[in-house]
């Protein structure tokens, strides 16, 4: 039987990247995949009519340009546009937009206080800041802080140095801004609520923390740190939606001469003497490969397609205590038309952009206390975005496709598993707050996905429904992704890898796990490197 | 509640019918938001208009702010590096401001109104500074750029002008002085200040007269060669006269990303505006620090053999023999009344002592070919372009 | 006549006594100024009732540093030392917790307990020399900031792979996850996240409460102790060791301000308009009130001023004193249980619940509260055969939503009533009189902004380099002659004396320098 120099679990986004550089380096690769479609939380599926839904991940800006232009995606079919707008509507009645040009953004702010106008300045080099700092660090592999070894200590180097240079007082803000909370470090610039509820959203999407929770000032930058050509922070839609991307990465794999096999979950991966043997499906079969990477969380990796007894103690129990949570829910709809929003005027390029529903901090809180308790927000801070109106492809013309993530719901209700009446009651409520907002959007439903954490695991196969493979606190980040020791994207057993968003540097479709994980791969096999480099100074 | 949207279209000045009328090339760029002309009619005929009669500039979109209150000069006292004990009611004062690191946040003027009422006028926008710095303070910070219409009228003739306009007595105002006066019932405040380097005044009023003053100053002006002016003949004269220009030669320190982008008063040429005898002021102590240890930049005027304006172009300097990259030019213009090839640039200390040698080494394009030439540069101390008339009080009729 | 010193200490706390007694030791004159009729700040003991006295702000002694001992050559004398903690529960099966054993849990617990204790013991044994040194400047620092952080980074390494992953792992996380990975009892869960969020703005989900908690324990290892006399015995202590050295402490002069010659701190004017001059000022106050009341903020700079004003102290603990005609029943306990550390705090999200309204600038409906009985041990404090207890409770945010009106402290009393009524259904038949500290309370007696204890949240972003503010970590303030000595400098609060004893050092270090 044939032995497979790699097998890739999973077709996400990841493994397909890890799956495309390794067999980009000569490499025979297999990538297997669990549903009878590619692309784990980067999907476009046909669930209603000639509607396309991004029906999990629904905006792109994380995937890193090195790995685009690498696999040379565009070949692939890949489009990425940006947009522009984004707006949070008011309880009062009015709204605070987002617009592309920084003097009309300028005047928005100034329209609620000329001090946040003026502030949001600093605040944007000051962020900025951050990310340049973390952005260099996206295509790196950790280093391990306990270790001597050459590599391990000149990347430690590398780090030290970027944050040194920074100077002694931007080093202290880089420490208070790596632990505070978003909620107070948007407070040391900005004075108006809605202001501030409108950024601190990017603190707490796909976390398990509220924006007054401390770390969450960090999470602001797994959001500002995407780029769509240059233009840092901005976000833009795939064409044809998030299944584009795992589309054409999969093509760049197959290109290479890769073999994608779906319908094929993982039951086990089999391990011999301490070394990786292969997998076996749930269908019975087995393949053979000298190495296995999984594009699975660790959890699910670890936990579910492994025995306990293959693996160290100490690594079991971190992997089990590995936090996972799921915090997010979405409900995907198809829209008879576009819908109207009587504050904003006609035609506000506003609509093109995320809408949000949630006006002040402490409604954003609140939202979490909610989930504390084990049910859904009854007052959910969701990110709304209506792709079509860019994208036309994804509906027939002047139908729409909209999107909504929830945050937060629970992978439980109340410790119980979720029943159908809840899943829509909870579907209810986001529709509902939407409703406030826009008479006409109920009566232009035509379909509605309501996906809880459950459905999301159960589909995407995310533990918990958590698009991120694991919460982003400081615990859990850097060379403690996903167990400290095993950041470097070994497992502890000889020929096994972990390329999912459980490794550094997380979740987005940033591409960048699965990529950095097969650098590792060939430079353990001392066969030459296809991974890229980061651009450098962005 | 219905909710006016913002406008998302240019700004437009109090005095924008006015410069669309004058205007006959349409070439217009944002300037803060505002419409703003690069040139109404030919960029050299314009500047001409500075250095031999009057030339008109609408500087509205200036971030202008009015400071009040019981301790206005305690609070612009340690908001600026220099001594604002010294600027009398009726004086205006060029000032830098910095962060407690001694960099610089941005430049401008401030005008003594009033007792203990100032204007602080400048490139940038400073609102959630100055308010952090009224921290404990009694002192009122009102942000006034869109209601005070503003002017240069800047030029040889334009004290003619001035007092053909009727400004009686401003041929007592002296370089950085300020004076009101009424403007058919409005006050009408004058100084004698600019970004030409030469004579010239700036005239501030509120938004709703804009338009009269303005068609009262050209009728004064029109047997004195009054000529509307954009930014290009603006900035040419703004380098003779060596004026730094915020975001050009030095980016506002709370706005840069990459470290030691910012810099210091003393990297700026500015030194004459630290004064350590004040007790306090923001960046005193890393500036201290700063002198003692000595500065890391600094700023060069230079004259550049040749005739290529060196735009873009890195300096070098000679070490043993051999030319080493020094810096940068930040602004660099043709001085058609100094028949000079000027620039501005930011080199590493030790070089750029005044009177020493750099190298700069200039692209430029003929016919569609480029070529590169390393021309030689001598350090300048002085601007490039002070005539005696733009001290001259009173001014002559020239 | 205005008097001359070399030193003059604002506010008499427990911090500031240590700084001067240190000074003074050095030979130099040294006067305190103390606002109140006596001096110990926050740590003092009061009558609230007649006959009935009690350590009015902190109640336990969690870290008095025994390098603040040495070298002021004296010994505080304890009424309680190692003290137990019972974790109650309404069906009087409680839990006994003292250093790492537990009674009343599981085996499981018991060594998962000895195993945390161990581990938390060895993470902050690693902060404990830190406590007593000026903290180093990142950066721009001299060869001693550097070979500070090199001795810290030198120790991590000395853990060895395993602890070191583990505590770089642990320092950012929160106590909830932590507690609920490793116990399964509710009471043990609950008192040590109650333990990790005493005093914070923080619920046990915060991330950072591992931080807290290290932070407590590494004072001295998590030991409790109550001090003979209440917590005033203490600084009665303090100050008689401070006056034996020739400081001159006058109380009942509260200074109004720092007196600033051009740009140098000379010396304070007092509330009567007394003025005395000195080339160095210490403030024992908290560093909100020290800069921008006492000096103002025209004599510093502007970035420094908002960091001053954007400190978060925004105090959540209140104090509910009761003059008792006798103990209260509380099933399960015997009287000699009632000298330890009894705590409310049954489960940890009972906790987080607690600090869920404190977000909103409202009270806790649910409180969870730190109790003790010290007429207990200490006679001197009540009538004989009567009682007083002292409670902190969380959380009751100073800044009230609805304001800290009469209505607003009744209902929160009652709150905190009918909390303890639930384990000791007597105590409300028994309350001879009672008292009630909210934050704003603790500022309008002590003079603490916000009512804070530490003067400012523990937490990283004003933790070690960065405390109070950045840039200004090494006990002296951006102007010249001027110092910070109090909880709101490095290492912040419960009484230590270690910020008053590195304060110092640093004030004598840099004479020397110079």
């Amino acid at each position: 039987m044939k032995t497979y120099d790699a097998i890739v679990v999973g077709a996400g986004h990841n493994g397909l990247t890890n799956a495309a550089f390794l067999a980009k380096a000569g490499l025979d690769v297999l990538c297997v995949e669990k549903n009878d479609y590619i692309g784990g939380a980067a999907v476009s599926r046909n669930l209603y009519k000639d509607w396309i839904y991004s029906n999990c991940s629904y905006v792109c800006s994380l995937l890193r340009p090195e790995i685009f232009r690498a696999l040379e995606l565009h070949r692939h079919g890949l489009q990425v546009t940006p947009y522009g707008g984004g707006v949070t509507f008011m309880e009062n009645g009015d709204y605070f937009g987002t617009y592309w040009d920084s003097e009309v953004a300028h005047r928005e702010y100034a329209r609620f206080s000329k001090h946040d106008a003026d502030a949001s300045v600093r605040y944007s080099a000051d962020v900025m800041r951050q990310c340049r700092f973390i952005r260099d660090s996206l295509l790196r592999t950790p280093p391990d802080p306990t270790s001597f070894k050459p590599k391990d200590l000149a990347e430690l180097m590398h780090l030290g140095k970027q944050f040194y240079e920074m100077g002694e007082d931007r080093m202290y803000e880089t420490i208070r801004f790596w632990t505070m909370s978003v909620a107070e470090y948007l407070d040391e610039y900005f004075e108006t609520d809605v202001i501030k509820a409108s950024m601190s959203g990017s603190g707490i999407i796909g976390t398990a923390l509220g924006i007054h929770s401390p770390g969450t000032a960090y999470v602001l930058l797994h959001h500002y740190m995407g780029e769509v050509d240059g233009n840092v922070g901005s976000w833009g839609y795939a064409r044809g939606g998030m299944g584009a991307v795992s589309k054409a990465i999969a093509g760049a794999f197959q290109a290479y001469g890769g073999e994608l096999r779906t319908d094929a979950g993982v039951e086990k991966i089999v391990t011999r003497d301490g070394k990786v043997k292969g997998v076996a499906l749930t269908n019975g079969d087995e393949i053979d490969a000298n190495i296995v990477v999984s594009g699975m969380d660790v959890k699910r990796t670890f936990l579910k397609c492994m025995d306990e007894s293959d693996l160290p103690k100490a690594f079991y129990r971190r992997v089990k205590n590995f936090k996972i949570r799921g915090s997010s829910g979405k409900l995907n709809i198809a829209l008879d038309g576009m819908p109207t929003f009587p504050a904003l005027p006609k035609g506000s390029p506003l609509l093109d952009g995320d809408m949000h529903f949630i006006d002040s901090m402490e409604r954003m809180e609140r939202a979490y206390d909610d989930w504390k308790e084990g049910t859904w927000s009854k007052d959910p801070y969701v990110d709304m975005v209506i792709p079509t109106v860019t994208d036309p492809t994804m509906a027939p013309p002047g139908k729409h496709f909209m999107s909504c993530f929830v945050q937060y719901c629970p992978p439980k209700v109340e410790g119980r598993e979720w029943t159908d009446a809840e899943r829509d009651e909870f579907g209810k409520t986001v529709i509902d707050q939407i409703g406030d907002y826009s008479p006409d959007f109920k009566d232009l439903i035509l379909h509605v996905e309501i996906r809880t954490p459950k459905e999301i695991e159960n589909e995407a196969g995310l533990t918990e429904g958590n698009i991120f493979h694991g919460e982003l606190t400081m615990d859990q980040l850097l060379f403690n992704r996903p167990v400290p020791g095993y950041a470097q994207y070994r497992a502890p057993v000889g020929g096994l890898y972990m390329c999912g968003s459980s490794t550094h540097p997380g979740g987005g479709v940033m591409a960048a796990p699965g990529a950095n994980a097969a650098r590792e791969i060939l430079l353990d096999l001392k066969r030459q490197n296809t991974v890229p480099e980061n651009f450098g100074d962005d | 509640m219905t909710i006016q949207e913002v406008n998302q279209r240019r700004l437009q000045s109090p005095f924008y019918s006015r410069l669309a009328e004058v205007d006959r090339l349409n070439e217009w760029h944002s300037w803060k938001g505002y419409t703003s002309a690069d040139a109404f009619y030919d960029h050299e005929l314009e500047y001409f208009a500075i250095r031999n009669s009057t030339a008109v500039f609408d500087l509205t979109p200036m971030s202008k702010y009015r400071i009040s209150g019981p301790e206005a000069l305690a609070y612009i006292d340690r908001l600026v590096t220099r001594d604002m004990h010294k600027i009398r009611v009726g004086r205006v004062a060029y000032a830098v401001w910095c962060n407690d690191q001694g960099q610089v946040i941005d430049d401008g003027t401030l005008f003594h109104l009033r007792d203990g009422e100032y204007r602080l006028c400048s490139q940038e926008r400073h609102l959630a500074w100055l308010q952090a710095a009224a921290l404990g303070m009694d002192v009122t910070i009102i942000e006034e750029t869109a209601d005070i219409a503003a002017l240069a009228v800047q030029g040889p003739t334009s004290f003619s002008v001035l007092k053909k306009l009727g400004l009686d007595g401003i041929e007592d105002l002296k370089p950085f002085g300020l004076a009101h006066f009424d403007f058919e019932g409005t006050e009408l405040m004058v100084s004698r200040t600019g970004f030409t380097g030469d004579l010239g005044y700036e005239l501030w009023i509120e938004a709703a007269q804009a338009e009269a003053l303005w068609d009262a100053l050209f009728e004064a002006g029109k047997l004195h060669g009054i000529t509307p002016i954009g930014t290009h003949a603006l900035e040419m004269s703004r380098i003779e006269a060596g004026f730094l220009a915020a975001g050009v030669d030095f980016l506002p320190a709370e706005e840069t990303v990459r470290p030691g982008r910012s810099r210091s008063p003393f990297e700026l040429g500015l030194g004459w505006l630290v004064d350590f005898k004040k007790p306090n002021f923001n960046g005193r102590r890393a500036l201290a620090e700063e002198q003692r240890r000595g500065s890391e930049w600094r700023l060069v005027k230079l004259d550049i053999e040749g005739n290529k304006p060196a735009h873009h172009s890195y300096i070098y300097a000679k070490k043993r023999g051999r030319l080493k990259q020094a810096g940068f030019i930040t602004s660099a213009t043709w001085s058609p009344v100094c028949k000079q090839n000027i620039a501005i640039g930011t080199v590493r200390v030790p070089h750029g002592e005044a009177g020493s040698s750099l190298w700069v080494e200039i692209y430029y394009q003929r016919e569609m070919h480029w070529s590169r030439v390393m021309a030689k540069a001598t350090v300048v101390d002085k601007p490039f372009w002070d005539p005696p008339r733009r001290r001259a009080t009173p001014p002559g009729d020239f | 006549m205005t008097e001359q010193f070399d030193v003059i200490m604002v506010g008499g706390g427990h911090n500031g006594l240590v700084c001067a007694n240190l000074l003074a030791k050095a030979g130099k004159s040294v006067l305190v100024l103390e606002a109140n009729e006596q001096a110990g700040g926050a740590a003092v003991t009061q009558s609230f009732a007649d006959g009935y006295s009690v350590s009015s702000g902190a109640h336990l002694l969690y870290g008095l540093q025994p390098q603040v001992e040495r070298d002021l050559g004296l010994k505080v004398r304890l009424a309680a030392d190692n003290m137990s903690t019972i974790a109650l529960s309404d069906d009087g099966k409680h839990i006994r917790i003292k250093g790492s054993s537990v009674q009343g849990v599981g085996d499981n617990d018991q060594a998962e307990m000895r195993d945390f204790h161990k581990q938390m013991l060895k993470f902050s044994s690693l902060l404990r020399p830190f406590l007593n040194k000026t903290p180093p400047r990142l950066g721009a620092g001299g060869r001693e900031d550097l070979a500070t952080l090199a001795q810290l980074g030198l120790k991590v390494r000395l853990l060895g792979k395993t602890d070191m992953r583990d505590f770089l792992r642990l320092i950012g996380m929160n106590i909830y996850d932590e507690v609920e990975e490793r116990f399964s009892n509710p009471l043990l869960k609950g008192a040590i996240s109650l333990d990790a969020v005493l005093g914070t703005h923080l619920g046990p989900r915060s991330p950072n409460t591992i931080l807290t908690l290290l932070y407590r324990l590494a004072a001295t290892g998590g030991r409790i102790a109550s001090p003979a006399g209440g917590m005033g015995a203490v600084t009665k202590t303090l100050a008689d060791s401070a006056q034996k050295q020739g400081v001159d402490i006058r109380t009942s002069k509260r200074v109004k301000q720092i007196i600033v010659d051009n740009g140098r701190a000379t010396g304070v004017r007092t509330e009567d308009d007394d003025v005395f001059m000195s080339m160095t000022v210490v403030s024992n106050a908290d560093p909100k009130r020290t800069i921008m009341d006492l000096v103002g903020t025209r004599h510093v700079e502007t970035g420094f001023a908002r960091r001053i004003h954007h400190l978060r102290m925004r105090g959540n603990a209140a104090k509910l004193h009761l003059a008792l005609d006798g103990l209260p029943a509380i099933k399960g306990l015997d009287k000699k249980d009632f000298a330890e550390r009894l705590v409310i705090a049954p489960d940890a999200d009972y906790v987080e619940r607690a600090f869920n309204p404190a977000k909103y600038g409202e009270t806790s409906p649910n409180p969870v509260v730190e109790m003790t009985f010290p007429s207990l041990r200490d006679t001197s404090l009540a009538p004989a055969g009567k009682h007083v207890m002292s409670a902190v409770v969380q959380y009751a945010p100073y800044e009230l939503k609805a304001g800290w009106d009469d209505a607003a402290r009744a209902r929160f009393e009652d709150a905190i009533m009918d909390t303890l009524a639930r384990y000791a259904p007597d105590l409300k038949g028994r309350v001879v009189a009672s008292e009630l500290l909210t934050p704003p309370d603790f500022e309008q007696r002590f003079g603490m902004g916000g009512g804070h204890w530490h003067h400012g949240e523990l937490t990283f972003d004003q933790f070690l380099f960065v405390r109070p503010v950045a840039g200004a970590a090494q006990y002296a303030m951006p102007l010249d002659g001027l110092y910070l000595c109090g909880a709101g400098a490095h290492p912040g609060g419960n009484v230590s004396g270690a910020a008053g004893r590195n304060a110092a050092r640093a004030i004598l270090a840099t004479e020397k320098g110079s």
